[in-house]
């Protein structure tokens, strides 16, 4: 059965597109037929985080309006089998996406692609591209940074999630939502400078999925085009495997949530 | 950091200061949330209408949508200053 995942936060620049190609990739590695589409029309970004933006050709607008098929839209990684990229349009803009587009170009990925995993990458805000990212989801990763904005977003894109999918309005009850929360820094909760995990899950009440902490790994991948999460010695692209292995249904306990304590010789000489 | 720091009392650190104002904000955005649209402009007329006769602050009119097995009840509170409850 083909599962789809959106990944949302409401706010911007708090990681959405880095989780998406991670836990794309990360459940690609793990065998399963993955798509990650990028809903951001307009606004493209996905194809560099994955290291393809020069073999575009036809994108997800495309595949809607019926000027490509899903077959020749598709661009398949070259890293990783399984995988596949649906890149957004650069030229139109996010009235393009239709209900009925969207949910053709899903059945096509479902039925004749056959795909494990469809993971959506949502735009920021709560406009149609977001809203067209979640309808169809079955379950939903939010992606929030332990920063005031951040986590009132969040807020905001779980409530919008509990009434705006389809299994909502059909009165399925709510699509599972899991927090994903990036760009942490245990050296600063220590110090009562930014909000714990612990504070963040308090407010926002939904299941932890995983802590990626603040890691120049993160920006070295994206400058690189290949996703953190196949940087396997970096703190950032563990904590992504462990995420995805938890997405899966295994119980690992968090790791890098915690401040690592010198010893008296990294005292002395560390840095 | 000196001897006197420990015996200060301590500051309130800046994450517990967000934990708060997050708590309250997002406490206050929950309880509007699913309700129609119009109720946010809905208080604000109402607020005018209740200013022509009493002196009432911004956030002394407090609208709640509850909804019960098939019918919704719209609750609507007034908090009078003080002043205007013993004129009456």
């Amino acid at each position: 059965m083909t599962k789809i995942v959106v990944v949302t936060s409401g706010k911007g620049g708090v990681g959405k597109t880095t989780t998406s190609a991670a836990l794309a990739t990360g459940l690609a590695l793990r065998g399963f037929k993955t798509t990650v589409i990028d809903f951001d029309v307009g606004l493209r970004n996905l194809d560099l985080i994955m290291g393809c933006e020069r073999r575009v050709v036809y994108d997800l607008v495309n595949v809607i309006s019926g000027d490509a098929n899903i077959k020749q839209a598709l661009i398949k990684d070259k890293k990783v089998d399984n995988l596949f990229i649906l890149p957004a349009s650069q030229t139109r803009d996010k009235d393009a996406l239709t209900t009925e587009g969207v949910e053709g170009v899903l059945n096509a990925l479902r039925d004749d692609m056959k795909m494990d995993y469809i993971i959506c990458d949502s735009p920021a805000g709560i406009e149609k591209g977001a809203l067209m990212a979640a309808y169809f989801a079955d379950e939903a990763v939010v992606v929030t940074n332990p920063e005031v904005s951040s986590v009132r977003d969040s807020d905001r894109i779980i409530g919008i999630l509990a009434s705006k999918t389809r299994r909502a309005e059909q009165g399925e009850g709510d699509i599972p939502a899991r927090l994903l929360l990036t760009r942490y820094s245990p050296e600063r909760v220590e110090n009562g400078q930014m909000l714990s995990v612990e504070d963040v899950q308090e407010i926002l009440a939904i299941e932890l999925l995983g802590v990626i902490p603040e890691s120049q790994a993160v920006l070295n991948a994206s400058n690189a085009g290949s996703p953190v999460i196949l940087d396997i010695d970096s703190d950032a692209g563990q904590a992504y495997s462990d995420a995805v292995a938890r997405f899966l249904g295994d119980q690992l306990p968090h790791r890098f949530v915690n401040v690592n304590k010198k010893g008296l010789f990294g005292r002395l000489f560390g840095g | 950091m000196s001897i006197f720091s420990y015996l200060l009392p301590k500051k309130q650190s800046s994450a517990s200061v967000a934990k708060e104002r997050l708590q309250i904000i997002v406490a206050r955005e929950r309880s509007t949330r699913g309700g129609p649209d119009y109720l946010p402009q809905l208080q604000e007329e109402l607020l005018q209408v209740v200013r022509k006769y009493v002196p009432v602050d911004q956030d002394a009119v407090n609208i709640q949508l509850d909804r019960e097995s098939g019918c919704e009840i719209l609750e609507l509170n007034i908090t009078l200053p003080e002043e205007a409850a013993q004129q009456s």
